[in-house]
């Protein structure tokens, strides 16, 4: 595997739209010409190499393909959006939309990513180690189609909206989610280990959401169907007992959608 | 010279001409088609050599959502329409984004690219006025002109119910020059004012709420004013029960009610030359034929209608319909008809939107996906075709999608290649829902249009149709030097080759506007300024007088000042009355 070596030269004013930046435009090209690949800042574009310092040469084929970024990327957009095979790796923060519409392929983000990470995924791992914030793996905005493949994983906490308009593939957070996990959820999996605020699987038509914490202001529109003793969802293993629900029936009575809650957190549901 | 130009040896197609792929040359000189060039002329003008290529007069859209209040909404309503359809600015055009409802900008340079020239809003409000003709304005390229919802006004409806068709005339009058529209749309007539109160009219018959009159009432009274005033186009008619299946029944009734209406156009222009009587003969104008023609009793058994309202249609003379084809795919569906909406978010989920427009009109947004594996919107692409390929006359249809209703406008090239090609239509047949086939009798058509057909489809009959033949939708002497160039040879055409004719469609080889180059391969190439055509309809001062008394009276239950209410001229770029009804 060919590596990429981009280094941030500059602190970024406004915020970069780097949608280049993924091993499919990498693939072929020496370090010179990925240097000039254009990026749009503001309403002008400028080469990659008035931000980054360029070093390696792309492999022969996206697959081949190993990008690393050193530096806080955290103002630099749409990373490996829609990339389709290789590897990212960002040594800090990720900007918003990492990973956006990815196909294949892995990004592995150490630090934090902001929101929309993976938003519309199709396929591909995106490991984030840190913190993630809002929208991830969502629709955009107005759309009521989400995720569609993929995993994410999440080490850290994610905010609202995680998985919103999910179709499938896989989100699993270690840490805790804010408001409206899952809402309008039409499949796939998220499994979050610690508690959630309100709105969970608001809304969702099928799809299946674990909450191994409290969930805080549970939905309303979900049904108690009965107790299980541990689950495997989304290849992750959970034990104790869980309280499994489903719904939501608030709009409409044919919905499919899961949702255990872990029953030791949740006394009162 | 700008606006002089000469369209040399192409294959022309000019329906009001009669001329039916003709080697001939094209010319124009400051802006207006001309016999010839005179060789002082020639040296200076631009020329384009369009050998092998066919060429049409400007495409003309009589039916499409483009301008105002619920398109806008629609806009708003759906930034995921948006984010993938982006529009890179350059240093002669605005960026621009949106795929089903694009931003002004972005429509005005897709219509072009695909040869279209002219464009008319199919529905305005009359509040919504100045709203819809600042959106004209700020529309590039096109020349337009908007169509007055009127079939739910209170004023009308009371008018009407009254018997006071002098009144109510004298009232349809004001309200083009007030608002600066062109002819009368009729949106589910009687039954949008019963939707203010949840409820809706079933039949032709039943009378509505309060204004106690029936849609059979609105639609005769409003044939009847147009006649009188001797209106540029027919009523253009969206009739009632849209949407439900067994509603091809009240579509038929409706189309009754003109029938025997003498019509009267009556407009003081200057009319371009024409071998074909090129004025209006047709008393109502049924808008989206396609949604209106329905058989059967449930969305189980529903199957097309469309057969049995051609063959009334072919069997009369007063009708003219424009299609409403769905293509299949995205869409927005925008209406003035409020309750059709609602029925169409109980039926999907999606999100919706529902406004009442004061004392005049309604109307709804919501989001839409035509589906090949749905067998509802699988008998309606094949339904669509039906309207244009059962009925035998081409004078008498219009190819539209009701854009962004059926689909948007930029899928016109698709929708041209399946009334061109059989094999392209039996394709479609062979990847879509078998409902397409089983349900509908387009599977045993084997017509397939010519070029000289497309042309009236698109170009001669619309023009025709909505009075603007006097200077569109031919190249006579004296017309519009709007031209289309399609790089087609009409005598290598092939149309089972239907992948190649899709894409010619998409975008024309020139597109010439008032005999300027304004788009070259879908590329625009300039920016020259545009007209809005609005009709001035003179009414005697006494009736007037004796009218606005009435509005004035019952001005108070508007949320607006009857001084703030017109539309001023300046809200229009180029504005171009047409005098109406001066001619006593």
């Amino acid at each position: 595997m060919s590596e990429v070596i981009l280094t941030l030269k500059r602190e970024i004013d406004i915020k970069l739209e780097a949608d280049v930046i993924t091993p499919d435009s990498f693939a072929d090209k020496n370090a010179e010409e990925i240097g000039s690949l254009p990026i749009w800042q503001g309403p002008k574009t400028y080469p990659l190499s008035d931000f980054f310092e360029v070093k390696g040469n792309g492999g022969s084929s996206a697959a081949e393909t190993l990008i690393r970024i050193k530096g806080d990327v955290m103002r630099v957009k749409r990373i490996g959006e829609g990339m389709s095979a290789g590897k990212i790796e960002i040594e800090g923060s990720a900007g918003m939309h990492v990973g956006s519409g990815m196909k294949g392929g892995e990004i592995l983000v150490s630090g934090d990513a902001d929101s929309w990470a993976g938003m519309e995924m199709l396929g591909g791992l995106l490991h984030i180690k840190g913190n993630a914030g809002d929208h991830v793996g969502c629709a955009y905005r107005g759309k009521w189609h989400g995720m569609k493949g993929g995993r994410i994983v999440i080490e850290g906490s994610a905010r609202h909206q995680l998985g919103g308009g999910m179709d499938g593939g896989e989100i699993l957070v270690e840490g805790n989610v804010e408001g409206f996990c899952g809402i309008r959820q039409n499949g796939g999996v998220i499994v979050v280990k610690g508690r959630a605020l309100r709105g969970v699987g608001a809304e969702m038509a099928a799809g299946t959401i674990v909450i191994g914490g409290l969930i805080e202001r549970f939905t309303p529109g979900f049904e108690y169907t009965g107790m299980v003793d541990g689950l495997t969802q989304g290849g992750v293993e959970l034990t104790g007992e869980f309280k499994k629900f489903t719904g939501d029936y608030a709009i409409s009575k044919r919905a499919k959608g899961v949702l255990y809650a872990a029953a030791d957190a949740n006394p009162e549901l | 010279m700008a606006g002089t130009i000469a369209i040399k040896n192409g294959y022309v197609f000019d329906p009001l001409n009669e001329i039916k792929g003709e080697r001939m040359d094209v010319f124009v000189r400051d802006g207006k088609v001309v016999k010839e060039l005179s060789a002082a002329e020639l040296i200076n003008a631009k020329v384009i050599d369009a050998s092998g290529m066919t060429v049409m007069p400007g495409g003309v859209d009589s039916h499409s959502h483009v301008a105002g209040a619920k398109v806008n909404a629609g806009r708003s309503m759906r930034p995921e329409d948006h984010y993938k359809a982006t529009l890179q600015k350059t240093s002669l055009t605005h960026s621009g984004s949106g795929y089903t409802v694009p931003s002004v900008y972005k429509q005005g340079y897709d219509y072009a690219a695909m040869g279209y020239t002219t464009v008319f809003e199919a529905a305005v409000p009359p509040i919504e006025a100045r709203h819809t003709h600042e959106e004209m304005r700020a529309t590039p390229l096109l020349d337009m002109g908007g169509y007055m919802v009127l079939g739910n006004n209170f004023f009308l409806m009371r008018y009407i119910r009254d018997g006071d068709i002098e009144k109510a005339a004298a009232y349809v009058a004001w309200m083009m020059k007030t608002h600066k529209t062109y002819g009368i749309k009729c949106v589910n007539p009687a039954g949008v004012e019963n939707w203010g109160w949840g409820k809706n009219v079933s039949s032709l018959d039943e009378a509505n709420i309060h204004f106690e009159i029936t849609p059979r009432e609105v639609i005769k009274g409003l044939t009847e004013i147009n006649e009188r005033l001797g209106m540029p186009m027919p009523v253009h008619l969206h009739a009632n029960n849209l949407g439900h299946p067994g509603c091809y029944a009240v579509t038929k009734d409706s189309l009754k009610i003109p029938d025997g209406v003498k019509t009267r156009q009556n407009m003081d222009v200057e009319w371009a030359e024409t071998k074909m009587d090129p004025s209006r003969d047709r008393s109502v104008y049924l808008t989206h034929l396609m949604f209106n023609s329905f058989a059967g009793t449930t969305w189980a058994d529903c199957e097309s209608g469309v057969k049995d309202i051609a063959n009334y249609i072919n069997n009369k003379d007063h009708v003219v319909i424009d299609s409403g084809c769905t293509p299949f795919g995205e869409a927005t569906v925008m209406t003035g008809d409020g309750p059709a909406i609602h029925d169409l978010y109980t039926l999907t989920g999606n999100k919706w939107s529902n406004t009442d427009v004061e004392m005049e009109c309604g109307s709804g947004v919501i989001p839409f996906t035509y589906l090949k594996s749905n067998p509802v919107h699988s008998l309606q692409w094949a339904m669509g075709l039906e309207c244009l390929l059962l009925i035998n006359d081409p004078w008498k249809t219009i190819m539209t999608t009701d854009s962004p209703n059926g689909g948007p406008f930029t899928k016109y090239p698709e929708v041209m290649t399946w009334l061109m090609s059989e094999a392209f239509r039996k394709q479609t047949f062979s990847e879509c829902h078998k409902w397409a086939n089983d349900r509908s009798a387009l599977g045993g058509v084997n017509r397939e249009l010519s070029l000289y057909d497309l042309a009236i489809l698109t170009r001669a009959n619309p023009a025709k149709t909505i009075g603007m033949a006097h200077r569109k939708g031919s190249l006579g002497v004296g017309a519009d030097g709007d031209v289309t160039v399609y790089n087609i040879n009409p005598q290598q055409l092939d149309p089972n080759n239907y992948e190649s004719l899709i894409r010619t469609f998409r975008k024309a080889e020139y597109t010439v506007k008032g005999g300027e180059i304004v788009a070259v391969k879908g590329e625009i190439v300039s920016v020259p300024e545009k007209r809005t055509y609005y009709s001035e309809v003179h009414v005697e001062d006494e009736r007037e007088k004796e009218m606005l008394a009435d509005v004035k009276e019952w001005f108070r239950y508007y949320t607006m000042g009857f001084a703030n209410y017109p539309t001023p001229e300046k809200y229009l770029e180029n504005p171009t009355p047409i005098k109406v009804n001066a001619e006593r």
